[in-house]
Parts: structure tokens; C-alpha cells; sequence
């Protein structure tokens, strides 16, 4: 997607983009964005919160208009949960002894799987 | 207020933690991510109150979905579609988002149409346009760059857009 909007502005077309995954935004690098530190799905506000999802997207705008050079992020000062904003992020994609053996057996059953589609695709031609 | 430390930035890295992920999952290759120095910069050229303003996702409608596609096997292609169309919701199940913590039933928490219908009302912005692109997340950075960012501008062009807001899940 950040491909997306660096091809625009290189066609003169000015873009704003709003996400959650800062780092691989910031690492392919765009004129605007829009950072809200949420658990990756609601890069514009909370689910049913149209006042929001209002400022968020507001701030959008905004940066539409005010940003004078690239690589200009503003982080929205939203927090997902107040009580415990540390545990969504621990809790995705997490790796430790709890699940390791689990995600190791996962992977070579989708590598089995892939390898019989594939070989299903050769055998119709 | 407690003052907070740390010894770790706080905010997620999702190259980290895929790359930990995929590779406890036996993926040797750690995929590479998108890295630029130089970032191209447009200035709007007119005041926002007269741009007509278009919106990118990366959700499709699902009956073009196909879901026994391996992941990376390019079925899916850039489209534009109507905004009316969209406001039942899009489906994005086969995306990688925190399903754990949230979802996706609203659709204003990722395609904002409505929110920008009403800045369109209020004079914020000249208008949203009538029709909203949807582009592939493609493990391919050849696809995305040579196949899909040209159909995106090509349909911005069409639309006669001043400005786009892009919405990745």
C-alpha cells in the first residue's frame, strides 16, 4: 500500500496514508502519515467511536494540508487500553515455550499442504 | 503522573515480530520488507475545500476472494468499485490483522466513507469520490509497483482526483 502511495506522488498526486504498522510504513517511507497505536484492523478508530473515527480522520486531512516535506508522521493520541496497552501487542504473532512446538508442527503442515497442491497442479496440466 | 521507562521502543514492530513468527514456523527466508531512503513529495495545489478526495483499501468484496488461494499467488487485482456498494462492509478475513483484539464489522474503522461524507457536508474537504480503489497486500513488490500502483493512478486519474487517503488493515 505505501507502494501505492509513493507511485501517486510521483505522479504529482498528494497522499495521506492512516495505519497501525508504523514501522513498515515508515520503513518504505511516504509523505504523509497518520500512525494510530492500535492493534492492526482499525487504522481509523474504534469500532461504533464515530468521534473517533471523526478525529482521526480529521487529522488526515489536516496533514494533507500542513505537511511541507516527506516522512511526515503524526501519531493520533489515541490508546487502545488504558489499563493494560501491553497486552495486545505481547499478544500478537507471540513466539515463546508456550507455543513454539505448535507453530514449528503448523508450519510444516502448510509447507505439506502447499507442496500437495502444487504437485495436484501439475499432475491437471 | 509515574514516570515510565523502558528498554524496548514501545510500539509494535511488525517486521520483528513476522519475521520471529514465520521463522518458528520453519521459514528460513525472512521476507523482505520495502525499504526506501529517497520519499517523493506532491503539495496539494488547491485548497482542500475544493479537492475531491478519493479513498484506497486493501479489502475486497468477497465474492472476488478466493479462499483456497495460496497466500502470495496474485488472484486478486486492483479494482474500483462504488462507495454506495461498499457501505455493507468488505471482506478482509484473509488479511493479516489482530483478530484476537478486534473487527472489522464497522467499516468506518478502516474505510473511513461515511466520516468523509461528512466532512464533505461540512465543507471540510470538495468531495469524496463517488468510487474507491481497492489494491492487493501482494507479497510481490514488482506486482504492487508495476501492476497495481499504475491501475490505482490511472483509476485516480479517471476520477479526476485531488488528493488520496490510502487505508492499509
Amino acid at each position: 500500500m505505501s507502494l501505492v502511495a509513493r507511485h501517486l506522488e510521483e505522479a504529482g498526486l498528494p497522499t495521506v496514508v492512516m495505519g497501525s504498522a508504523r514501522d513498515i510504513v515508515e520503513e518504505c517511507g511516504v509523505s504523509r502519515f497518520v500512525y494510530t497505536d492500535f492493534p492492526l484492523g482499525n487504522p481509523v478508530g474504534k469500532p461504533d467511536d464515530v468521534e473517533m473515527q471523526t478525529a482521526i480522520t480529521g487529522m488526515a486531512l489536516e496533514l494533507l494540508e500542513r505537511a511541507w516535506e516527506p516522512r511526515t508522521t503524526v501519531q493520533t493520541p489515541f490508546v487502545w487500553d488504558a489499563d493494560s496497552n501491553d497486552d495486545w501487542r505481547e499478544h500478537f504473532m507471540n513466539v515463546d515455550d508456550t507455543n513454539r512446538e505448535a507453530l514449528a508442527a503448523a508450519g510444516d503442515q502448510r509447507r505439506a499442504a502447499q507442496a500437495d497442491a502444487k504437485a495436484e497442479g501439475r499432475n491437471r496440466g | 503522573m509515574a514516570v515510565d521507562r523502558r528498554t524496548h521502543r514501545s510500539h509494535v514492530s511488525y517486521i520483528d515480530k513476522s519475521r520471529n513468527y514465520y521463522g518458528a514456523q520453519g521459514y528460513p527466508q525472512a521476507y523482505q520488507w520495502s525499504y526506501n531512503h529517497h520519499v517523493p513529495f506532491a503539495p496539494l495545489t488547491k485548497p482542500l475545500n475544493e479537492c475531491r478526495v478519493g479513498l484506497v483499501t486493501t479489502s475486497f468484496f468477497e465474492k472476488k476472494v478466493d479462499k483456497d488461494a495460496v497466500a502470495g499467488s496474485a488472484t486478486k487485482e486492483p479494482y474500483a468499485a462504488r462507495c454506495d456498494d461498499a457501505l455493507g462492509g468488505l471482506y478482509n478475513k484473509d488479511l493479516f490483522w489482530d483478530k484476537d483484539n478486534t473487527h472489522t464489522d464497522d467499516l468506518d474503522t478502516y474505510l473511513p466513507i461515511n466520516r468523509l461524507r461528512e466532512f464533505a457536508k461540512q465543507g471540510r474537504i470538495g468531495s469524496l469520490a463517488e468510487r474507491f480503489y481497492g489494491v492487493p497486500t501482494d507479497y510481490s513488490h514488482r506486482r504492487t509497483s508495476r501492476r497495481d500502483a499504475p491501475q490505482i493512478l490511472e483509476f485516480a486519474q479517471e476520477d479526476e482526483l485531488d488528493a488520496v487517503i490510502l487505508v492499509p488493515l
